[in-house]
């Protein structure tokens, strides 16, 4: 589902690899925890995937699509199989609930009648199907990352990108956040998700990749946060 | 299509104040754009029908005249001189026709044009002058004629309309020029303004475009509101400058001009359709043009 070969990148003006020669291959349905101090890469690999940018060096297969050559306007057909949750859950504050999950099919020209089908299914899966009509500032945290994550989902994406999702959450709503992206990669979803949270990864007991400098130090099927392999 | 409007509308309420000032100077630099090419028109009927009415007229030498050309002080021109500036005017390829006309009907007509006030009796019939009236086959081609004339003996003066009209025509030519020159500035200025709009509009929806492009909007999608935004702004400032063109030749030419000075030909519809074609024309451009410059440039996936 997405496969890394021997890829590089290097910022403008810049002499240091922000991604060093990485590969990896990650399969359907997988769930893959993507760990790193600061600075060590993550976010670069992640947009590489999201075609934000082109690697310097190396080939990307995101969804059976060649990344590093996709031309222009075959992006946004790209990012429709990619749902991307951040840190900042990035809502837009006018909009109720419903209305910041619906924008997401909106915007890619979905039909009216759909949209008013997925999103309340959608808002149900997240455990926020009572609180469509509230607007972002009327929910905690957690909740908004909640309405963010039915957002990147409700177009049910092949792959679903997670940025540190319970970077500004207290543990245990974090630990909810978790288990609803176990939820969703169980339905056969692709889920990257990079964090911090070491407690989250030992707990989880998944895939580990760890980023260091730029390099793949460390890609463990069962791994926790802290041990090298 | 329903988002894209829906944005438009909010786009343009959210910056009425600017999209005003966008209208505004598009219906003034547009107005002056469509003038300027209303005259250049005007100028153009103008310089045509004038041109082909225009003669060349050589004066002869009189003995009451004693200035100026080749003429013997005091001495009328002689029959063989006159003789001689026939034979070359006729011989020569660019006349058309030569009318000879005597003082005296210099004088009948002198006296026919000012019958009645104080000029009519201003001259007399010695004060007159026999001429050679020329018509020529292009107006345009007058100066191998009257260089040619003007050095043969017994002429006394040339007078070519020319020397008065030309001078006339490149004023009217730079006035029609600095209009269109000024409008342009004015356009460049508007579309400046529509730029600098759009690049604040995506600083504003910021936000709403990087969710747009992450979940996979279209460009054309993105930037369909932009676009539409600009080309609304511009279209209404279109359609007042159009309006006031229109107004302008319907009140100014038609209704005052055209009564007090019948002899000449004025522009009319047709000129003014050109001209208000050209206006919608060049406000698409400067709408369309620098919203997918300043947008490309900030929403570059």
């Amino acid at each position: 589902m997405i496969k890394f070969e021997e890829v590089s990148r290097i910022y403008d003006g810049q002499t240091r690899a922000a991604l060093a020669n990485v590969t990896i291959d990650v399969d359907k349905g997988e769930f893959v925890f993507l760990v790193g101090g600061s600075g060590s890469g993550k976010s670069t690999l992640l947009k590489l995937i999201l075609r934000e940018f082109r690697p310097t060096t190396g080939r990307i297969y995101v969804a059976g699509k060649d990344v590093a050559t996709l031309p222009e306007r075959k992006i946004p057909g790209l990012r429709r199989e990619i749902g991307m949750v951040s840190q900042d859950f990035r809502l837009l504050p006018g909009k109720t609930v419903f209305e910041n999950v619906a924008f997401a099919l909106q915007v890619i020209g979905k039909p009216r009648s759909l949209i008013r089908k997925v999103v309340p299914d959608t808002l149900e899966l997240v455990g926020l199907g009572d609180k469509s009509d509230r607007k972002p500032d009327e929910l905690s945290g957690g909740e908004q990352q909640r309405v963010a994550i039915a957002r990147a989902f409700v177009n049910h994406p092949k792959i679903l990108l997670a940025d540190e999702p319970t970077g500004n959450l207290d543990p245990e709503t974090s630990v909810g956040i978790m288990r609803l992206l176990d939820r969703i990669n169980r339905s056969e979803t692709t889920v990257m998700m990079a964090t911090h949270d070491w407690a989250m990864v030992d707990q989880m007991r998944k895939r580990v990749v760890e980023l260091d400098g730029g390099h793949v130090v460390r890609d463990q099927a069962r791994g926790i946060y802290g041990a090298r392999a | 299509m329903r988002h894209a409007l829906s944005e438009t509308w909010s786009g343009l309420r959210r910056n009425a104040g600017i999209t005003l000032a966008v209208i505004m100077t598009m219906w003034v630099s547009l107005s002056l754009f469509g003038a300027g090419l209303i005259a250049a028109q005007q100028v153009n009927l103008l310089k045509d029908e004038w041109y082909d009415k225009i003669e060349v007229t050589v004066y002869l030498c009189t003995a009451k005249l004693q200035t100026g050309g080749n003429c013997d002080p005091g001495q009328d021109a002689t029959q063989e001189q006159k003789d001689q500036i026939q034979a070359a005017l006729e011989k020569n390829p660019e006349v058309q026709t030569v009318y000879y006309e005597t003082k005296a009907e210099a004088f009948a007509q002198f006296q026919d044009l000012f019958k009645g006030t104080a000029i009519e009796d201003s001259l007399t019939l010695d004060e007159m002058q026999d001429s050679f009236r020329v018509k020529l086959v292009d107006p345009q081609q007058y100066e191998g004629v009257t260089s040619q004339i003007s050095l043969m003996p017994g002429v006394q003066k040339i007078q070519d309309l020319h020397q008065i009209l030309d001078p006339l025509f490149k004023y009217l030519r730079a006035l029609q020029w600095g209009t269109i020159g000024l409008s342009i500035l004015l356009l460049l200025a508007a579309a400046l303004q529509i730029g600098t709009t759009i690049r604040m509009a995506t600083f504003t929806r910021g936000r709403e475009i990087g969710i747009m492009r992450l979940v996979g909007a279209s460009n054309f999608y993105i930037m369909g509101p932009f676009l539409l935004e600009s080309l609304i702004a511009a279209l209404v400032g279109a359609v007042c400058a159009a309006g006031t063109l229109v107004f302008a030749v319907w009140f100014i030419i038609m209704r005052n001009a055209q009564q007090s000075i019948e002899t000449i030909r004025w522009v009319g519809w047709p000129e003014t359709l050109i001209s208000v074609v050209s206006v919608f024309i060049v406000a698409i451009l400067l709408s369309i043009i620098p919203t997918i410059i300043s947008a490309r440039r900030y929403l570059r996936v």
